[in-house]
């Protein structure tokens, strides 16, 4: 009775696909002479090898015992990659307060145990922290207001 | 009596009111993030990067290294009294420390942590100061091609060293390097995998990759089981351990911190290989290894003593060579970088007050995570309650600020969060994310260094065979891959790592 190790498979997978990606952008670069190195001859050996690695690996999850991959925290998941996303769209109109309250409100919300009452007291609380230490106390110069607000 | 005059240069460096303070804020800080489990050394180094610009060279690498060794301390803390080690170099430390507080012993058990952390310091630092200048002066003569043949086999140890399937670590390598090249070819000017974004013309930003992948992926990893911490030890009493602890720890201190020295050298070591290779030695050394796991007290001191002399003496290559042993030193470099220092073995001609006197400061460092962790211990304890919910969001704002600082340009966030996706998907599938990074890091310089070679040597590929030292360590690092692949060692490295899961 053969196992297949599904975890491993999907890794090989990935790892053939960004090789493969790779090997296709390296195309349009010039590869060069020995002595004269092109930018392409690098990148294309590089991208060769991470390619069948992955197809190694892949083949490897043949003849491997599954592995469980556990749980995904899909909620963190989405709401975590977007807080820095929304920082960094907003950081230019709204300033610095704006958009770091926007993030870490957005963050709060990953966890299931943060309510609404706690979400937005560590909001205030996080950000007003944060202006203090690193625009007040670090002198970073990053504009606090944007064009954005109006008043 | 070369050797004192430089150390005196470092201490004149090292004890400047304001390298004292910044490195008290860093061994303050890395206590903190060595507590608090979820966030490690690599994370928070990478999102204060940026506001070191501020600093002279010298105090931003003296905070940064006391953030790193300062992590090893605060680590061992939460590992002795809630069997949850804030880093995972002190993941060896709670097997014993823990039994040993249950046993009402938590405070004998932190002692001897900070004491064989306090010695294998000193130690180090000492080594440090002796082997730094010869390797140094050792590394000036070397060329294009010795550079290329060294980093390899730096790649090839981190490969060795890390723990896991050899094919996964390779991968991960060679994605990094990938990585690493994108943006404008240095030689032609050409556009490399920048996909027309303007942005990517520089490069992906080193401090988001680093913030994606090691600070957003390890949200994301806490995220998966939410639970309470429970402090089991209120109340820490009777911290003097006694002189039977002492006589049985002082021994397990010497080899743990000799064990650590040399492993925090290769690469891909540093401080937690070091931490479970010296608790694998104490157990096979030891007359009574059916104690360990029970509250042995050697089970606390040699790791405790390993991981501090890896974490320090792994800025031997970075400090000589300009070449990172872990991701931490890669952060280092891109920190020297920032600060207009380019990192190899000029730096210790060039600027040897910044040398030296980020090596002292380890000592000064060290000193005062002494001072600091066993009075304050309650207060570490008191840190602990600190539900994880507070604690990500406020990471996540750190992240985003630091990052921003550095160029004041939004795409590097959406960086951080492409990072930070594929990092979690990678290690969820059983990767990982130190050899990317230091792939990232060396990707551009093997690159350089390859290309030089081949313009000199005249498009001679034998050119890093010819050259002996070159072939000396490419023999080197055929002979490690060749031992690494052997079945015996393949089933020991699964070994050594066993105690982890």
């Amino acid at each position: 009775m053969k196992q297949i190790n599904h975890r491993d498979l999907l890794l090989g997978a990935i790892f053939a696909l960004i090789g493969a990606g790779f090997v296709i952008a390296s195309r349009g670069l010039d590869l060069g002479t020995a002595q004269r190195m092109g930018p392409g001859l690098f990148p294309l050996l590089l991208a060769s090898v991470l390619m069948l690695l992955g197809i190694a690996i892949a083949a490897q999850s043949f003849f491997t015992v599954e592995q469980p991959v556990g749980q995904v925290p899909w909620r963190g998941l989405v709401l975590i990659l977007a807080a820095p996303v929304l920082f960094g769209i907003t950081v230019r109109g709204l300033g610095l307060v704006g958009a770091l309250a926007l993030a870490v409100a957005t963050s709060t919300f990953a966890s299931r145990r943060a309510g609404l009452m706690l979400g937005g007291l560590l909001t205030v609380g996080l950000t007003i922290f944060c202006v203090l230490v690193f625009s007040y106390g670090l002198g970073l110069p990053i504009p606090l207001r944007g064009p954005w607000l109006w008043f | 009596m070369e050797l004192l005059g430089n150390l005196a240069l470092g201490f004149s460096t090292a004890l400047l009111p304001v390298n004292l303070f910044y490195c008290f804020v860093g061994v303050l800080l890395g206590t903190l993030i060595g507590v608090l489990p979820g966030i490690g050394p690599t994370a928070t180094i990478a999102m204060l990067l940026p506001i070191t610009f501020a600093f002279s060279p010298a105090t931003a690498l003296i905070m940064l290294a006391g953030i790193y060794y300062g992590a090893q301390y605060g680590g061992s803390t939460t590992a002795i009294l809630i069997n949850l080690p804030g880093e995972s170099s002190s993941a060896v430390t709670a097997i014993d420390g823990y039994q040993m507080a249950r046993q009402g012993r938590a405070g004998p058990a932190l002692a001897t942590a900070a004491i064989a952390s306090f010695f294998a310091g000193t130690v180090s630092t000492v080594i440090l100061a002796l082997f730094a200048p010869p390797l140094s002066r050792m590394a000036l003569k070397f060329g294009a091609a010795e550079y290329f043949s060294l980093m390899v086999l730096g790649l090839v140890c981190s490969v060795a060293l890390a723990h896991g399937s050899i094919l996964k670590a390779l991968a991960m390598i060679v994605l990094g390097l990938l990585l690493g090249l994108v943006g404008t070819d240095i030689y032609t000017g050409t556009p490399r995998f920048t996909m027309d974004l303007p942005e990517l013309a520089d490069g992906l930003s080193f401090v988001a990759v680093a913030v994606g992948v090691f600070g957003l992926a390890e949200i994301l990893r806490n995220l998966e089981n939410e639970r309470d911490r429970a402090v089991a030890v209120k109340r820490v009493t009777g911290l003097m351990p006694t002189m039977a602890d002492l006589r049985a720890a002082a021994a397990p201190i010497l080899r743990g911190t000799m064990v650590g020295a040399i492993l925090g050298i290769l690469p891909g070591g540093g401080a937690i290989l070091a931490s479970f290779a010296s608790y694998t030695v104490e157990k096979r050394l030891s007359r009574t290894p059916e104690r360990f796991g029970k509250g042995a007290i050697e089970g606390v001191a040699a790791p405790e003593a390993a991981n501090n002399a890896g974490a320090q003496t792994s800025f031997i290559p970075m400090l000589t060579l300009g070449i990172p042993a872990n991701p931490v030193m890669a952060l280092m470099i891109g920190a020297l970088i920032i600060q207009g220092i380019t990192p190899g073995p000029k730096v210790a001609i060039d600027q040897p007050a910044l040398f030296w006197g980020v090596i002292t400061s380890m000592w000064v460092g060290n000193l005062m995570l002494v001072l600091l962790n066993l009075p304050l211990v309650g207060i570490w304890v008191w840190m602990l309650s600190i539900p994880y919910y507070v604690l990500f969001p406020a990471i996540i704002a750190f992240s985003a600020i630091g990052v921003y600082s550095v160029n004041s340009n939004s795409f590097d966030l959406y960086t951080v969060a492409g990072f930070g996706f594929l990092g979690y998907v990678l290690v969820k599938l059983g990767s990982e994310p130190a050899p990317l990074l230091l792939g990232f890091v060396l990707g551009p310089l093997l690159e350089e260094h390859l290309r030089r070679a081949m313009i000199i040597s005249h498009g001679n590929w034998l050119v890093f065979v010819q050259r002996p030292l070159s072939a000396a360590l490419l023999f080197i690092a055929v002979l490690v891959l060749a031992v690494t692949l052997l079945p015996a060692v393949s089933r020991k490295r699964e070994q050594v790592f066993v105690e982890e899961d």
